[in-house]
């Protein structure tokens, strides 16, 4: 389970950004360590972590609002030239939940679509879509930006 | 698409601190079933793991670190974590034994991994074998109350869970000869030296 450790902070950190991240991180392997005794021999380890992330990420996201913590503003477009990695932070924080979520499940942990429309819900079909329009909108946003 | 990849790439050290964070946290609700560290040593690094019973596990290198606990996650529990905290009375006593400070362990042992006669054989051995001694497996195996069990000695010792503190290196071969190790004959070698200064 610890090799999952690096891939499951990305995700979160993809999903929720940096500053909750940890706090689902935590919240995700303190389940898993809970719940592992009766995970099946055999089970996809990285898609359960993958599936306890994306609740932990609604519950914190959750928590988050009802605390109502003013989220610190989003890089502005050029200031953060020579940091192309907050230009595509920004751009995946900007996305859709739905594409944010496929995007990250899909091209974080490489889990196939059919076990991202189990974790997200609605068919494969629709978590292709999603990861796809995502991804364009990530390409576009980026390609404005340099 | 990779950017995506590159852009939440994470450090080592931020992972490192979320697993100390988690293992503090583990613990504290009773679900860090096995801790391990690892501690540097004349014989190489060991690796040390406890239950809360005990020390359950040390292993030599040779013995495939991951190997070693791929095997505590099938035998004891698969929640096996990274937390050196729980290691640190262990990890202090092995430094003083190393520096010639010790001569005795004054660890809780957690002995599960030890069953039936190879049990009371590691028994015998850890009261009756003292610092700075050998015995012979004969020797042993008559101190275990079995004198013919002279073979069922030596594979005692070759599946002893708990090396080092359970001081299997201080049983040699009735001829003189020092015998096998489970961490390689130049270890078994480096301790007996060891003692012996």
């Amino acid at each position: 389970m610890a090799e999952f450790g690096p891939t499951v902070l990305r995700v979160v950190r993809a999903v929720l950004g940096p500053a909750d991240a940890d706090d689902a991180w935590s919240e995700t392997f303190l389940a898993a360590l809970r719940a592992y005794p009766e995970l099946p021999a055999g089970a996809n380890v990285e898609a359960w972590l993958v599936t306890i992330a994306h609740r932990k990420a609604i519950d914190v996201t959750r928590a988050s609002a009802r605390r109502a913590v003013p989220v610190a503003e989003p890089p502005e477009a050029g200031s953060a030239a020579d940091l192309p990695d907050l230009d595509l932070a920004a751009a995946v924080a900007a996305l859709p939940p739905k594409q944010r979520q496929a995007v990250a499940y899909h091209y974080l942990t490489g889990l196939p679509y059919a076990e991202i429309a189990e974790i997200l819900g609605g068919s494969a079909d629709a978590a292709r879509r999603a990861a796809a329009d995502g991804i364009a909108t990530l390409r576009r946003t980026i390609g404005a930006n340099r | 698409m990779n950017d995506v990849l590159d852009a939440f790439g994470v450090e080592e050290s931020d992972v490192d601190r979320l697993r100390a964070r988690l293992s503090a946290a583990a613990d504290a609700e009773g679900i860090l079933d096995v801790a391990y560290r690892t501690v540097d040593t004349p014989v190489g690094p060991l690796l040390l793991a406890a239950t809360e019973q005990g020390l359950v596990r040390v292993a030599y290198p040779n013995q495939g670190h991951d190997a070693v606990l791929q095997a505590l996650a099938d035998r004891v529990s698969p929640r096996v974590l990274h937390a050196p905290a729980r290691l640190d009375p262990v990890a202090r006593q092995l430094d003083d034994y190393f520096a010639g400070r010790r001569r005795r362990f004054d660890v809780p042992l957690d002995w599960r991994l030890s069953v039936g006669f190879r049990s009371t054989v590691l028994h015998h051995l850890a009261t009756d074998v003292a610092y700075g001694r050998t015995a012979s497996y004969a020797a042993l195996a008559a101190l275990a109350g079995s004198p013919r069990a002279v073979r069922a000695v030596g594979t005692a010792c070759a599946t002893n869970p708990l090396p080092v503190v359970v001081p299997c290196h201080r049983v040699v071969r009735s001829d003189g000869a020092i015998g096998n190790y489970a961490g390689g004959v130049d270890a078994k070698r480096t301790l007996l030296a060891l003692e012996a200064a």
